[in-house]
């Protein structure tokens, strides 16, 4: 079966357990979670969780007929990444003598990152962008060692203008009408 | 307990200890109202709990303590979880500030239940007790039925609130009653109405939603050919003449085979399980597929539909009836017939009238099945027993058919049936159980014992773990490992609980020993013994499809 990168964004409740509900229908089907991030969304006290999967079509169709069957999941997506804007943060710990040639510097340049803190001993570098430039400065700014370095998950966005509050409305209408 | 009070709860099954013990306490004010029905295994509760909401259409309500009291529900949950089955669990909890210390008798409840519950909760304040419970209540019931777990703290049970209980009777983020679409079933209707062999599938979606009528409404004017699953039974009169069988494994010859003969396959309240199917991949291919189900994640998880359809099957059914043209199959239909003459000849008549010395499971069940009108509610356990109960019972009366189904759970029956009593005390209540199954849970012949449960005990015995020897015999070469079962003295333990029994090793004693079961008062137990190793036919093997059932 073919497997794609699919982005799923979830909207629930905030309840205790939630991020436990919906990983263990991963978990379930033996499908790995690549990245996963959580927070509360445009709408107060809804939040919004940035799944990663590599799988078939088929079984995220099924994956998110699932977690929607949850009882405190609003509502979830299931996007392609070219079908979402997507972006991750990237931290990175140097030594503050490796700067001292200027040879890092022009890379933090040349990626448009940025200096987040300077201290005595170290200066942490910040970049935001796709996996693939992150690790790309994370490798260049390793010749002068890379001390630490952290990835965020994934947060993603769909193309589609549909907002979440139309689909929760057209939700409550049917509600209503029961 | 109030809020117990106002959700018209009556029976409760439990086992009381340290975590629970105010709640208990509180029920003692109350047993002039509600009955507890004191079990002797939690997994006895849970399984009783099952049997009366099977029964009754009510919700099942189980008492539980922290710890291992919880961890002995979790057999049941999955079971009700599976087979939809509205059961509402309250379970004690350590007190709040003990949460997460190993304490004495804590465990995740919450954890453990969370893959087995459609929603489960801890509760750790006395105000948000009431609100827990209206929900649980509402969740358990509303759309595709289940079970609900409310785990609360000891310190929680000890607060004192002012007491205001507001039903639940909606939650933002769950929609359990679907708007039809309209589009839909008139796409449904088009390829019913072209269709030349159509066939309709029911599930116990048909009873959880109680659209029998509709569904014989539906049956008499499209004209359709009707076959049932496992759970389904009972749902549609076996008696009309649309009614072509049961379905999967162990069902009956015409209404597998003929699966992959259709050019339309109607689907209602029903989810494709694998023991129905067979290979998924030589299932109907050439058929359209019509999908009715109130649980969304079910159409297109296993059989694309042409026509999904998000609907209570009662509204579907209703609406889809005034859209389909008044017709009959009568070339179709005797297809079916004709196919099952040869199951009859080939399987049925030997099975129910033999000629063998020893007695044969189905003679059993047919003849318990005539004298009963087929009106008893039969509690069945899991395995061969359970098969041929399945194939020879001819359910005739509405919630009726009682068994473990998706989680195929051994020690099922003897519970499930001491709730199904109580759940509905007019009908006369038969648990059919093999030899091992019954030994699970023998323990509740205690609970029968304490409350003058009226049951009958069928035990069809062989002294083998029947259903696993089968398979040993057919796929493992006669390999009986460890199926052959050491029997204790069932009447003797019996008579330890003061219930009456007999043990029959002929044929002539056949037909009285039923009698003398169905006429005694109270609790009685039969014992017969079968032959050792007979097989259940027809079956589909592993991998096989429909259309391969063996005839034996």
């Amino acid at each position: 079966m073919e497997e794609t990168t699919f982005n799923l964004s979830i909207f629930t409740e905030n309840s205790i357990g939630m991020l436990n509900r919906i990983t263990i229908i991963f978990t379930r089907r033996h499908i790995n979670i690549e990245s996963i991030t959580a927070s509360e969304c445009e709408l107060p006290g809804i939040y919004r969780y940035t799944i990663v999967v590599k799988t078939s079509l088929e079984q995220v169709k099924k994956v998110v007929a699932q977690i929607e069957k949850l009882v405190e999941v609003l509502k979830a997506f299931y996007h392609r990444d070219d079908e979402v804007v997507y972006q991750e943060i990237a931290l990175y710990k140097l030594a503050t003598n490796s700067f001292a040639n200027g040879g890092a510097e022009t890379i933090v340049r040349d990626h448009y990152a940025r200096i987040l803190t300077i201290e005595k001993d170290f200066i942490i570098v910040e970049k935001t962008g796709q996996p693939e430039e992150l690790t790309k400065l994370f490798h260049e700014l390793d010749q002068y060692g890379v001390l630490e370095f952290v990835r965020s998950g994934r947060v993603a966005i769909s193309k589609p203008m549909k907002t979440l509050e139309s689909y929760l409305n057209e939700l409550e209408i049917t509600e209503f009408n029961h | 307990m109030r809020c117990l009070v106002n959700e018209g709860v009556k029976t409760i099954f439990g086992y009381p200890g340290g975590a629970i013990m105010p709640i208990y306490d509180a029920l003692y004010d109350f047993s002039d109202r509600v009955e507890h029905i004191l079990v002797r295994h939690e997994q006895g509760a849970i399984h009783a709990a099952q049997g009366f909401a099977r029964t009754s259409g009510d919700v099942g309500v189980v008492f539980a303590t922290s710890g291992p009291g919880a961890t002995n529900l979790i057999t049941g949950l999955a079971d009700a979880m599976i087979d939809s089955t509205p059961v509402v669990c309250v379970t004690g909890q350590v007190a709040s500030h003990l949460l997460g210390t190993d304490a004495f008798q804590e465990t995740d409840v919450i954890g453990i239940s969370m893959p087995v519950t459609k929603w489960n909760i801890q509760v750790t304040k006395a105000e948000d007790i009431a609100g827990a419970l209206a929900k649980a209540f509402y969740i358990a019931r509303s759309g595709r039925p289940g079970p609900v777990l409310v785990d609360i703290t000891k310190d929680a049970q000890f607060g004192e609130v002012d007491f205001t209980y507001t039903p639940c009777t909606g939650v933002r983020s769950y929609h359990p009653a679907p708007k039809v679409n309209d589009d839909l079933l008139k796409q449904a209707a088009a390829l019913i109405n072209a269709a030349e062999k159509p066939y309709l599938l029911v599930g116990q979606g048909i009873i959880l939603s109680e659209a029998q009528a509709e569904l014989e409404a539906f049956v008499d004017k499209s004209g359709i050919p009707v076959a049932s699953t496992l759970l389904g039974l009972g749902a549609f009169s076996p008696d009309h003449n649309n009614y072509v069988g049961y379905l999967g494994m162990h069902g009956n010859y015409a209404p597998n085979v003929l699966t992959n003969s259709c050019d339309l396959l109607i689907a209602v309240g029903m989810r494709f399980d694998d023991r129905v199917t067979g290979d998924v991949s030589r299932y109907a291919k050439q058929a359209k597929v019509i999908h009715i189900d109130i649980d969304p994640a079910e159409l297109n998880k296993i059989i694309q539909a042409d026509v999904p359809i998000h609907a209570d099957a009662k509204d579907a059914l209703t609406r889809l009836t005034a859209l389909v043209d008044q017709q009959a199959y009568p070339d179709w239909l005797a297809e079916f017939k004709a196919l099952e003459a040869i199951e009859r000849e080939k399987v049925v008549t030997d099975a129910i009238h033999p000629t063998s010395e020893q007695l044969k499971m189905a003679e059993v069940v047919n003849l318990l099945s005539e004298k009963t009108n087929g009106q008893a509610v039969v509690v069945t356990d899991v395995g061969q027993h359970q098969m041929i109960a399945s194939r020879y019972y001819q359910y005739k009366g509405n919630r009726t058919n009682i068994t473990s189904g998706g989680l195929g759970t051994m020690g099922f029956a003897l519970p499930a049936a001491i709730g199904a009593k109580l759940g509905d005390p007019s009908k006369t209540v038969v648990a059919i159980i093999g030899d091992g199954g019954f030994q699970m849970t023998i323990q509740e012949l205690g609970t029968i014992l304490q409350f003058k449960i009226d049951i009958k005990i069928l035990i069809l015995n062989n002294n083998f773990l029947g259903m696993v020897r089968q398979w040993q015999q057919l796929f493992f070469d006669r390999r009986y490992s460890f199926t052959e079962i050491v029997n204790p003295d069932f009447i003797t333990i019996a008579k330890g609980y003061a219930i009456d029994g007999k043990k029959i090793n002929t044929r002539e004693e056949l037909d009285s020993s039923l009698d003398e079961m169905i006429a005694s008062t109270g609790a009685y137990l039969l014992e017969t013994v079968v032959e050792k190793e007979d097989n259940v036919f027809p079956m589909v093997p592993t991998g096989a499809s429909v259309s391969e059932i063996l005839l034996s």
